[in-house]
Formats: structure tokens, sequence, C-alpha cells
């Protein structure tokens, strides 16, 4: 990529991430509420295109990732009273660590192998949730301590009981993901990640570690995915075994797919779309879940690039 | 040049896939400096192996040295940044990046081992090598099969390589482009060793130092294009298996 | 009751699993070897097989045998149907291409599960088996039907062999798994093949949802579990492979009922589930499966 593509596509990012700061002082209520849980989705997406869109590897067990987070954080934060910043540092660090070990397993797989082989890996995730039911309360899961709606910071203090707080937490949580993959993808690193995703053969042949380069996304993708679920735990005070099913790991791969898979700001795109339409069809019917198989079978049958990706594609070839 | 330490030495080199014995015994010497043609009936085991020396596949018996160094464990990615490049029989370059990303993913390679590589004047030195460099930000899928060819070697030249294996660089091109082909080959035999797998003849006679000829999976003989013109053994085995 | 009864009845749960579980995993196994497609909609199908003899059973009053028989008959029609369209309307436009299938079969499996809460409800609801009957063991009582389905899955499993070894069906069907191009070549239209297979293989499944459900309960969730030990009975048995498969059903039906009534079950699905993403990690040709060809 050139210098000017590159500039023009931290002018975009900088761009939207102007948007949504500015959005806190529009929104009514509610829909701060609504924009806080997209951008903390979105930063799940993020994590999870890194992945496929970069890459090239379709994980179907991302949920295992964003569960590590909120778990990780939130049971030291409920049992052993933690402070909110030290549980989200360490939810970071234990996500990206268990996506070093996955993925050093998952990694020597290939295309549908390692679909199954994630999937798998985020089911045993899901039952050890169960499992363990003493401490995480099952599929009923725990509500954090009113004692836990309050983060300190040393220089301040954040009530998280208050919509803009949490709103500019999921914010600056979104801006910095938003950014690490702009300057990573930018960056040589980057490019040999994409040149993994276009010839895996060919890469290792011009003197790659091909296994190095997929395992490095991994961490950054688990790292991220369990990031966003630490922020999703903490700031809404709850945790619930439902975030390490199945569907946590569909809905990542819908967002992407939606926005667009390897376009930097497609998966935000994806979840503005798809989480609006969920929650409004979930007030609607207990059956709003059908959405998600009617535009995953719709998208890969007519608009396989997603949004984003037809909009680099007939107009915006620079889009990164 | 009998003196020197070879570049690159096989020992008793074998790889079966099930019962089949693609390489079944080869031993094999290449000095530094040399033009090497490697000949043979189809199905002989050419490819198989080269991919042996360049690390694609690991072999089922044997050693191999490169630069006094024993690399038979080592992974392909590692031989490459020891200085062995490969190009693929079968044209394999990244279809939807530009002629110049291309090369720019090698230059990158390169630049990873050592200090002070100029990027974008060795993307470019290496384009005009093949000469290229008019077509720098076409798609590479979208060059005629020819130019396919010559990028993949753009990419090997601009790794560096010490040892520059080409399997069937000539398969599709012109004649003009094989007469601006064997020019290459011998501008680039000026700084590296080049062992080079060919069915036309004619490249090989123009190239060839030397020329290792394999069938069945073994080295039936080795020798200068004039040695191996006469020889009865190499004729019959051409002669003897459709081509 | 004393440990050599308790096993006895534990062996006798695990072996009604294993029939079960044999019946959905070769079909799924028949799809893969086949298409090479992932079916991750299959549960489903065994789910829709249940909840469509549900259906059967509650229309038609009388001796619950005659509900159950419709049911047998009905529901693998229907579900076959379904699956036949959608290989048709889906699979078939995304060239069979690997990851697309997936994606589309996860599409599918929303779909249907959706669309069965929608016209179903979320109620689980019991289908009479088709004969109440007790063997008396000395130490406890086993349902006759439970003993029926072991019988059944053995039939049908013979059925399945005959058919891919003995017709000329199955002939087609091994040629397009043993190399899809080569049979297109042969004349062998490969492409119709596929939809009658998956097909087939969603009918099979249904069957399972017919033989449990008087058992098991009829519910829009049923399909996640039937899924997930499919998958591992197939990774087992080696990918695509029908002997494998069965041994690989008898196994981990066996020590599922097993561990299950011993330790906990989530315990027992975990660790099974766990050692199975190694085995298709270090072993992708399966535990019994031959090496790479
Ligand atoms: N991955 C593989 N698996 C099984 N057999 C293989 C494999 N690769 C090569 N073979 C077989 O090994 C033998 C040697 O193949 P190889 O490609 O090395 O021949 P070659 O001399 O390069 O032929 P050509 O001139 O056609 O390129 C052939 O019979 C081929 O079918
Ligand atoms: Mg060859």
């Amino acid at each position: 990529m050139s210098r000017a593509a590159f500039a023009r596509n931290a002018w975009l990012v900088l761009a939207v991430l102007a948007v949504l700061f500015s959005l806190q002082f529009v929104l009514p209520d509610y829909q701060v509420l609504m924009a806080t849980r997209m951008m903390l989705l979105a930063v799940f997406a993020l994590g999870f295109n890194a992945l496929l869109g970069y890459v090239g590897l379709l994980s179907l067990g991302h949920a295992l990732f964003f569960a590590c987070g909120l778990y990780a954080s939130g049971l030291t934060v409920y049992h052993f009273g933690w402070g909110l910043p030290a549980a989200f540092v360490f939810a970071v660090g234990a996500s990206a660590v268990l996506a070093l070990l996955i993925g050093a397993v998952a990694l020597r797989t290939i295309r549908v192998s390692f679909m199954i082989v994630t999937l798998m890996f985020a089911q045993v995730g899901a039952l050890t949730v169960l499992y363990f039911a003493a401490w995480t309360n099952g599929q009923e899961g725990l509500s954090l301590p009113a004692s836990a709606r309050v983060a300190d910071l040393g220089v301040a203090t954040l009530d998280l009981t208050d919509a803009l707080t949490r709103y500019n937490i999921a914010y600056g949580l979104l801006a910095a993901s938003l950014l690490i993959l702009l300057v990573y993808l930018g960056s040589a690193r980057g490019r040999i990640a994409t040149a993994v995703r276009d010839n895996e053969g060919r890469t290792e042949m011009l003197g790659f570690n091909v296994f190095a380069a997929k395992l490095e996304m991994f961490v950054l993708s688990g790292a991220m995915s369990g990031a966003a679920g630490a922020a999703y735990g903490l700031l809404f005070g709850y945790l619930g075994a439902t975030f390490a099913s199945f569907q946590y790991s569909i809905e990542p791969l819908l967002f992407t797919l939606l926005g667009g898979a390897g376009t930097l700001l497609g998966p935000l795109v994806g979840v503005l779309f798809m989480v609006g339409l969920i929650d409004k069809l979930s007030e609607l019917t207990t059956a709003y879940l059908l959405v998600i198989g009617v535009v995953l079978i719709v998208l890969i049958l007519w608009f396989p690039k997603g949004i984003l990706g037809t909009v680099r594609e007939r107009w915006l070839p620079w889009l990164m | 040049m009998a003196d020197v330490t070879p570049l690159l030495v096989a020992t008793g080199l074998k790889r079966h896939f099930g019962g089949l014995r693609a390489v079944d015994g080869v031993d094999f010497s290449l000095p530094a400096g040399e033009i090497r043609a490697i000949i043979g009936p189809n199905g002989a085991g050419k490819t198989t192996f080269v991919s042996l020396l360049s690390g694609r596949l690991e072999p089922s018996e044997g050693r191999v040295t490169f630069a006094g160094e024993d690399v038979t464990r080592l992974p392909a990615y590692r031989r490459v940044q020891r200085g062995i490049a490969y190009t693929f029989q079968i044209t394999n370059i990244y279809l939807t990046k530009s002629v110049a990303d291309n090369v720019r993913v090698a230059v990158e390679s390169r630049a990873r081992r050592e200090r002070g590589v100029e990027f974008e004047a060795a993307t470019l030195e290496a384009l005009q090598a093949v000469g290229l460099e008019d077509r720098a930000e076409t798609p590479a899928g979208e060059l005629a099969y020819g130019h396919q060819r010559l990028l993949e070697v753009a990419m090997g030249l601009a790794l560096r390589p010490k040892l520059l294996i080409l399997d069937e660089p000539t398969q599709g091109l012109s004649d003009a482009e094989i007469r601006a082909f064997i020019a290459l080959v011998r501008r680039i035999a000026e700084t590296a060793t080049v062992l080079l797998i060919e069915h036309n003849m004619d490249v090989v006679m123009a190239l060839a130092d030397r020329i290792t000829v394999l069938a069945r999976g073994q080295v039936l003989a080795e020798g200068t294009p004039a040695e191996i013109r006469a020889n009865s053994e190499v004729q019959a085995a051409y002669l003897g298996t459709p081509c | 009751m004393g440990f050599g009864p308790y096993l006895l009845l534990a062996t006798l749960e695990g072996l009604v699993q294993a029939a079960v579980l044999s019946i959905t995993a070769a079909g799924l196994s028949l799809v893969f070897g086949v298409m090479r497609v992932v079916n991750v909609a299959h549960g489903e199908f065994v789910m829709l097989g249940a909840v469509i003899a549900w259906f059967t059973a509650s229309l038609l009053t009388g001796h619950p045998a005659m509900g159950f028989a419709a049911a047998l008959l009905v529901s693998p029609l229907l579900v076959g149907a379904v699956a036949f369209a959608s290989e048709r309307v889906v699979l078939r436009r995304l060239d069979y291409n690997p990851e697309a299938t997936i994606v589309a079969t996860i599409g599918l499996l929303y779909i249907l599960q959706q669309t069965v809460l929608l016209v179903y409800g979320p109620d689980a609801r019991p289908v009479d088996p088709p004969f109440y009957y007790t063997i008396r063991f000395p130490w406890f009582g086993y349902s006759a039907y439970k003993l029926f389905v072991i019988g059944a899955a053995i039939v049908i499993m013979g059925g399945i062999w005959f058919v891919l070894q003995k017709t000329r069906a199955g002939l087609v069907m091994r040629a397009a798994q043993y190399d899809r191009e080569t049979a297109q070549a042969f004349g062998i239209p490969v492409d119709r093949v596929s939809a009658w297979v998956f097909a087939l293989g969603a009918m099979l499944a249904a069957i399972a949802g017919v033989l449990v459900v008087p058992i098991q309960q009829a519910h829009y969730l049923m399909g996640a579990d039937p899924l997930l030990l499919s998958f591992i009975v197939v990774i087992i048995g080696g990918l695509g492979s029908m002997s494998g498969t069965v041994l690989a059903a008898v196994l981990v039906g066996l020590s599922d009922g097993i561990i299950s009534m011993m330790f906990s079950p989530t315990l027992a699905k975990m660790v099974s589930t766990l050692l199975v993403a190694l085995v298709l990690v270090f072993r992708p040709n399966g535990l019994l499966g031959k090496a790479a060809r």
C-alpha cells in the first residue's frame, strides 16, 4: 500500500472516530446504551476480522476469547474483589495467553479442520463455564456487586452506573483497537499477513515463517476479542454462560461478513446494521435469531464481499 | 572449480509417496557459480527432487547440505533465508496484488535479514532485470502468462539468493521471450548459482555448464552438454518413455 | 443396586445412545464423504425429525404404534425434501466451496431451529412409544422400546452398508466419494448425486430423531447434542469412513453412557470434546483411519 492510500485510510478512521465521539451529545439515553453495546461488539468483530480478513482464517470459536475476557475479569472482581482496571488488564493478558495456546494447536490444521477445531475448543469453553457452576453460577450467571460499579484509576474514579461514562470507555476501547489495527496493517507485518492470506505457499517460499505470522494474528485477534468481553462484563456488570455459546461465535462472523471481511471498518458497519435489527426483532418475536440464518445465507449467496468490500471493489480501491 | 567446496550437496536423497519412489537415492553436488540443468522425462522426479532441496517436501531418507551447513531438517522458509530461492513449476504469485507489491514481499524478506535494503530501489531493480518495470502497478492476475513467469523470477531475484532454482521457467513462453530469458539467466548467473529444470533442449544447451539427467527418481547421467548429447543411455531414456 | 447391575444398566443406556448416534453420524459422514460438505445443520435435521414425529403422532389418534409408524415414514420424507431443496437452492450455488458451505449450513441451522420455535413453540413434548413393555431383569426393569431402538439401528446400518456396497446407487456414491473429477468424467452426474446424498444424510438424521423422541421428547434446541456427538464420532472414525463411524459410535456411545452415569455428564462431554479436537489436529484421519494418502 502506498503512503497516500494509508493516509486516506487513517483520515477515514479518524473521521469515523470523531463522529462516534460526538454522537454522545445528540443521542437520547436509551440509544447511548445501545451504542455502547455496539461499540464493544464492534471491538469483538474487529478482533475476529483481523483473523478472517487479513490472514484468511475463519474461526468458528471466537466466543471462547470473548468469554475468557468476560470471566477472567468478572470472576476476579466478583470472587477476589480486584479493582476493575487490574481485572481488565489481567483479562486481556489471559485471553492472549489462551489464544497463544489454542492457536499453537489449531493452526496446525487448515480450512475446514481449522473451523471445526476452533468450534470444538469453544464448545469445551462453554462446557467449562457450566461445569464450574460453583464459580460462575452456570447458565443463570452472576451480577457484579455495587462495589464493582466504580473503577478506581488512581487519578480519578469512574462511575459505571453513568451511561456516558460507559459510552466513553467503550469508545476508548474501540478507538484503540481501530488504531492498533490501522498501524499493524500499514506496517510490514501487515503486508506479510495479507501475503499469507493471498498465497500461503508462495509466502513461505519467500522466506517467511507462515505459522508464526498466523499465530501472531491469532493472538492479536484473541486478545482484542477478550478485551471486548472483559469490557462488556465490567461495564454492564453481568456474566452469563450465553456469552460462551455458539451464538457468540457466529455473531462476529455475521457482523464481519455483512460489513465486509478484510475491510478495517467493515465489522463496525456490520454491527451497526445487525445489532439494531436483532434488537428490533427481539421485541417482536422470540424467534428473532431467524434473522441470523437468513442474513448469513443471503450474504454468502449474493453478497459475499459485504458492504465495504463492495464499496472497495466498485468505488474506493484504496480502502484498507 | 573442482577444488571449491560445493554450494549444495545431496546425499542418498529419497522421497516415497506411498509405494511410488519419486526420488530414489540421489547423490548430487553443485559447485558455486555454476548453471546446472536437470532434465528427464515427465514424472522422472525432477520437481520432487528440487522440492527436497528447497524444503517444500521432507525427504524419506538422505541429507542436504547448503553452504557447508546441514539443512535437511530446516523448514523451507529457513532455507530461503539462507539463500535458496525457488520458483514454482506452476505459476504461483499473488494474483490480486500489483506486480510491484508482489516483488515488495520478496524485498521485505530480504530486508529482514540484511541491513540497509533500499526498498523501492530493490523492487525496481528486480522488475527491470526481467523487463516488467512498465507493468509495476498492474494487478499480477492480469498479466499474460509469460509475464507471470517472469514475475516469479523477479521475486526470486529480489531475494538475492545464493542459489536460484527454476522449475521449467520457459514453459509457455514465446520464442522471443525465451531468447530474452536466456540472456536473463546468464546475467543472474554472474551473482548466483542457478539450478534449472528444463524440457526445452535448446535452452539447456545454451545455458548449462553441466547437465544432470534424472529418470525414475535416479541419476541416469551427469556431464557437460556435449557429454550428455553423446550419451546413448540418455537417448534411450528419452525415446523409451512417452514425453 | 450393586456395581454389576449398575454397570449393566449403564452399558444398555450406552448402547441405546450408540444406536441413535451411529445413524445420525452415518448421515453426517455420508454427506462429508461424498460431497466434502461439513453440515453444521445436521443436528437440526434430527430435531426436525423429532418435531415432525410429534405432529404426526398428535394428528393420528388411535394406537400409539400407528402414529409412530406413520412418523417413521413421514418424518424422513419431509426432512429429506427440506434438505434436497436446501441443497439445490443454496449449497449447489456455492460450488461446494468448503468455507462457504459451512457458513451456509450455519445459516440453515438458525433458519430451521428458529422456524420450529415459531411454529412449534419452546416446549418439550413427548411422543408415546409404539409399545409399552418392560423387560424384567432381576435388579431393574428396562424398557423394551429401547432395545427395539438398538435393533432398528442394526437393521438401518445394515441397510446403509447394503446400499453402498451392493447397489448401483451405492457404486455411484462411492465413485463420487473417491474422486469427484474422475467420476464426472465417467458420466456420473455428480451434481445430482450431491442433492440425493444430502437428502439421504438428512433422512438418516430424521430417522434418528423419530427413534429418540419417545425416550427424550421433542424440543427445538435438541439438535445441539447430536451435532456435537456426531462430529466426535465422525472425527474419531475418520471423516467419510463408514465402518469407522459405526465403531466410533459404539465407542463414544458406550463411554459417554458409562462416564455420564458415573461422573458428571458435562465433564464427560468436556473431556471428550477436547480429546477429539486434539485427535483432529494430530490424527486427522481418525484413530482407526488409514494414514494420509
Ligand atoms: N504429492 C505427491 N503425492 C503423490 N505422488 C506424487 C506427488 N508429487 C509427485 N508425485 C509423483 O511422483 C512422480 C514424480 O513427480 P515429479 O513432479 O517430481 O516429476 P517431474 O520430473 O517434475 O515431472 P514433470 O516433468 O512432469 O514436471 C510422479 O509419478 C508424480 O505423480
Ligand atoms: Mg515437474
